[in-house]
This record gives structure tokens, C-alpha cells and sequence, in this order.
């Protein structure tokens, strides 16, 4: 007991102190983290949002698929991401692997499918609403797109702070992918994952503190934006 | 009637409507329209020309959302075609009316913001549009409202800024859905007073109403559709003393069955 109490307090030391390899650790796993999210946002508000909007063969299969996709095992991409990057992989010639960029690369593969989806599903109900009154106005759904996603903003932001929740909490992925190596590929949780495994709890703690902090910040925000939604918008 | 002219864009919009020939008259020729494996418009013709304010009626059901719908060129008819005569091949003619539905569908923003969608997709210059959103909304009385989210207006005030969305537009006609179902005496006045307005600066008006009190005191002709097809397209004031048809002087008489 008294291991743990103590563990706690050098943890607090350590925060309170700015630790250098604390910082340090904390620091890429939002630059890996928040890297994945931008890509993610980047492919899966357009997919989604074609998703919703147009017809075309097989949609209906890609939209099951993609919802699917929202519950991927982070193991799995990490394998997945692993056996594309690796040398003899089809992506091998980049040298990738055991990168921040191999690790920003699968996290954008966890969290793509769930911008899309709820990209998917916020722009088809406005559209449903919207349609006649924009066609109307002289809008076809292309030219529609930016007022869509700009009314949708609100379940956007929530669905993006979710995804980043599901990067930065993730640890399968980053670990099959960027290896855990001390100083270049060590992020928050396989940090943790490492340090109770060797018995350290102390940086364990710390960073495990660091993680709830920013779990609760994301849901304090999400909570923050729908209530303003609703309030104002809806 | 020059000075109701919403401000900023009197001058060009003044010169781009004499520069192009008015689109009208509209030749709606043997329209049908299916869906749901049933015929819910059936082989209807008539032709509309400039002036008159045209008033559809007909009971619930009867068509005639569908009949507006397919005139604005937002349903593709199963049959026949919807002819606006004076438009130029190469222009969508949709650009050059407007709509307002029976339920207003409002973007989600600012009462100001949704006029200036409204202006940018008619490709009205940026530095121009505040002063027609102003000019709008005072003579719509929702100048107060500007910077509030338009889904918190009442019922009235957003189909008063769904009319004041089209009229920013400049339309050359406009459908009007029950425009006034669900309003108040006073904003069912001042519906009329805009909708009055908006046909003294030119606009054609065709609408379709429940309240026939409102539809004598302001139809210059009458198309009464019945279960889908056109029975009678007269003007007003014979449609209400001597209806041509069975069904429409059962309607007059609030005695048609459906
Ligand atoms: N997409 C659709 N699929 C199947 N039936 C439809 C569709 N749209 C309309 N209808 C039917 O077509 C008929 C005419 O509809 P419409 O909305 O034009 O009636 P209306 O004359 O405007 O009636 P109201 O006075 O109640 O507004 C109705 O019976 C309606 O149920
Ligand atoms: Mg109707």
C-alpha cells in the first residue's frame, strides 16, 4: 500500500515538476495523436459526406462496412499497418516502421471510420431536411456541401473530440507499429503499459493522470458543445 | 411601386431583368407524376402567364403540393413536360423563382445569415448583401430578430422569413405553399401584405391556401385540381359565383368528400 501512495506522490512530483521525459513522452502522443485526427478529418469529412449525398453501386455495402470500421480492434490495424510497412510489406520501401509516422498513420485508420460515419449520418438526416428547400435556392449537393458540414459543425466537433479519444487512449496500435522505443516512438500508453510491467508505477501514474485529464477534457468539451447545440441551434 | 425594391440591388437587378426576357409564360403540358406505385398527378395541362396572381385549390390530397413542386422544376414529371417559354436553353430556370414550403425548412443559423445563403447561391456580391438582408428584414418586421438562431423564431415569424429569404432573391415567380396555414390574423395580414407587395414589384404569384376568404381577396384566377387532375382553371371571381364543375362547387360548399 505504501508502494502505491509513494508511487503517487513521486507521480505528482513529476507533473508538478515538469519531468523532462514525462513532457517529453506526453508531447508526442499528442503530436502522434492529434496528427491522426487532422488526417482522419481530412479524408472522413469529404467520404462522409459523399456518403451521404450522392448514389452510386455498392454504396450501401462501403456504408455497412464503414460503421463496421468504427469498432476496429487496434491490435488489428496495428497488424495490419505493421505487415504494410514492414521491409517485405508493400509500403516497406518507405522505412516507416517503428516511426511516429507509421504510429500517426494507424491511429488515422482507427479514427477515419468514425469521422466518416458520423459525418455520414449528421450530413444524410440535414440533407433529408434540407434538399428541396436548397435545390430550391439554386444548390445541387455539391454545391451544398460546405453549408451542410458548416450547419453539422456542432456534431462534428463532438464526433472529431471522439475520435480523438479513441487515438489518444488506444495502445495496440502504436505499439505493434511504432515499437515503444525510448525517445522516438514512446507514447503515453505503451509508456504505461512498459512501466507497470517493469514495476515503475511512479511515471505509470503520472502519465495515467495526464490520460484521464485529457479524457475528461474531451468529454467536459463534447458535453459543453452539445449543450450549446441544443440550446441554440436545434 | 420602386422604392419597395429591396436597396443594394435595385440597379442591377432592375438591369438583369430587362436585359433577359421574363421566363414566363409557364406551359405545363400533359404533366403526370407517379410515385408509390400510384398516379397522384394525372395528365395535367395548363399554361400560365405573366400577371395574374394564380391561386391552386383543391382539398387535402388533392395534388396540388405535388403540382407546385413539378411547375418549380423540384419533381421530374412521369409524363409530359413543364415548358418555361422564355428562358434561354442553356439556364436553369429554377434560379429564377423561389419557393416557400408549407413547413419552412430554415438553415440552422442566424436569421440575417439565412437571407445571405440565400443571396450568395444567386450570386449576389458579398459587399451587396447586408444591405439587402437589412432591407428585407425590416419590411418583413424581423429586423430585431437579426442575429437570433432562425429555428427559435415562432411558427409565423419563420414562414415570415422563409417569404422574406425569397423575396432577397428577386424572384420573377414564386410558389407559395399554404403560406399562411398556421398563422395568427395579424401575421396572415402581413403575409398577404408582402406576397401583395412582392406581385406590385412584378413577381408572379401562384399559391394554394385552405382559407378561401384569402383566396377571393386575392386570386386573380383560380386552377381547382380534384384527386390529381386540373378540373377548372378560371378566373377568381367566376370560379366563387359560378364554378364550371360538380366537385368544385361541392368544394365551395365545404360539402366534397375525398
Ligand atoms: N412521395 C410520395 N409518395 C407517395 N405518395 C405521395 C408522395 N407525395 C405525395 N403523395 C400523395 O400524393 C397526394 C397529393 O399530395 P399533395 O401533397 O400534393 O396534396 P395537397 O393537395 O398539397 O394536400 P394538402 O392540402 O393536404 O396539402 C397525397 O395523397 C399524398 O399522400
Ligand atoms: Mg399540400
Amino acid at each position: 500500500m505504501t508502494d502505491i501512495s509513494e508511487a503517487f506522490v513521486t507521480a505528482l512530483h513529476l507533473l508538478v515538476s515538469f519531468d523532462p521525459n514525462l513532457i517529453e513522452i506526453v508531447g508526442l502522443s499528442l503530436r502522434v495523436s492529434l496528427s491522426a485526427v487532422a488526417l482522419a478529418v481530412l479524408i472522413g469529412l469529404p467520404v462522409g459526406a459523399a456518403l451521404a449525398l450522392f448514389k452510386f453501386p455498392g454504396k450501401n455495402a462501403i456504408v455497412v462496412f464503414v460503421n463496421a470500421l468504427m469498432g476496429l480492434p487496434p491490435v488489428v490495424v496495428g497488424l495490419v499497418v505493421y505487415l504494410m510497412l514492414s521491409r517485405a510489406g508493400p509500403l516497406g520501401v518507405f522505412g516507416l516502421l517503428f516511426t511516429p509516422g507509421a504510429m500517426i498513420a494507424a491511429q488515422a485508420i482507427l479514427v477515419t471510420p468514425i469521422v466518416a460515419a458520423l459525418t455520414r449520418q449528421v450530413v444524410a438526416d440535414l440533407w433529408v431536411e434540407y434538399s428541396e428547400q436548397m435545390r430550391s435556392m439554386g444548390a445541387g449537393p455539391v454545391s451544398a456541401i460546405p453549408a451542410l458540414l458548416y450547419d453539422a459543425r456542432f456534431t462534428l466537433v463532438t464526433a472529431i473530440l471522439a475520435g480523438f479519444g479513441r487515438a489518444s487512449a488506444e495502445v495496440g496500435a502504436v505499439m505493434i507499429v511504432g515499437g515503444n522505443i525510448d525517445h522516438v516512438t514512446r507514447v503515453m500508453t505503451t509508456a504505461i503499459a512498459l512501466e507497470v510491467s517493469k514495476g515503475d508505477l511512479a511515471l505509470a501514474l503520472g502519465l495515467g493522470i495526464v490520460l484521464i485529464t485529457i479524457s475528461l477534457g474531451i468529454n467536459a468539451a463534447t458535453y459543453t458543445v452539445k449543450q450549446r447545440a441544443e440550446a441554440v441551434w436545434t | 411601386m420602386n422604392d419597395a425594391t429591396p436597396r443594394a440591388t435595385t440597379a442591377d437587378a432592375s438591369m438583369s431583368r430587362t436585359a433577359r426576357a421574363s421566363i414566363m409564360p409557364l406551359r405545363v403540358e400533359d404533366v403526370s407524376f407517379d410515385a408509390g406505385g400510384k398516379r397522384l398527378v394525372d395528365h395535367v395541362s395548363f399554361e400560365l402567364a405573366a400577371g395574374p396572381r394564380t391561386f391552386i385549390l383543391g382539398p387535402n390530397g388533392a395534388g396540388k403540393s405535388l403540382t407546385l413542386r413539378l411547375c418549380h422544376g423540384l419533381l421530374t414529371p412521369s409524363t409530359g413536360r413543364v415548358v418555361w417559354e422564355g428562358a434561354s436553353p442553356n439556364e436553369d430556370p429554377l434560379k429564377r423563382q423561389a419557393m416557400v414550403f408549407q413547413r419552412p425548412v430554415l438553415l440552422r443559423r442566424t436569421v440575417a445569415q439565412n437571407i445571405d445563403y440565400a443571396l450568395k447561391l444567386h450570386n449576389v456580391p458579398p459587399a451587396d448583401r447586408p444591405g439587402v438582408v437589412d432591407d428585407v428584414l425590416n419590411r418583413t418586421g424581423l429586423a430585431r430578430f437579426a442575429k437570433s438562431p432562425a429555428r427559435h423564431l415562432s411558427g409565423g415569424e419563420q414562414q415570415k422569413l422563409a417569404l422574406a429569404r425569397a423575396w432577397a432573391t428577386k424572384p420573377e415567380v414564386l410558389f407559395l405553399d399554404e403560406p399562411t396555414a398556421s398563422l395568427d390574423p395579424a401575421a396572415t395580414h402581413a403575409v398577404e401584405n408582402i406576397i401583395d407587395t412582392m406581385h406590385g414589384e412584378g413577381t408572379r404569384i401562384v399559391m394554394t391556401t385552405h382559407d378561401l376568404a384569402q383566396a377571393k381577396r386575392h386570386a386573380d384566377e383560380v386552377i381547382f385540381i380534384y384527386a390529381g387532375r386540373v378540373l377548372e382553371k378560371t378566373p377568381a371571381d367566376e370560379f366563387f359565383s359560378s364554378p364550371r364543375s360538380g366537385e368544385a362547387a361541392a368544394f365551395l360548399e365545404g360539402e366534397l368528400r375525398w
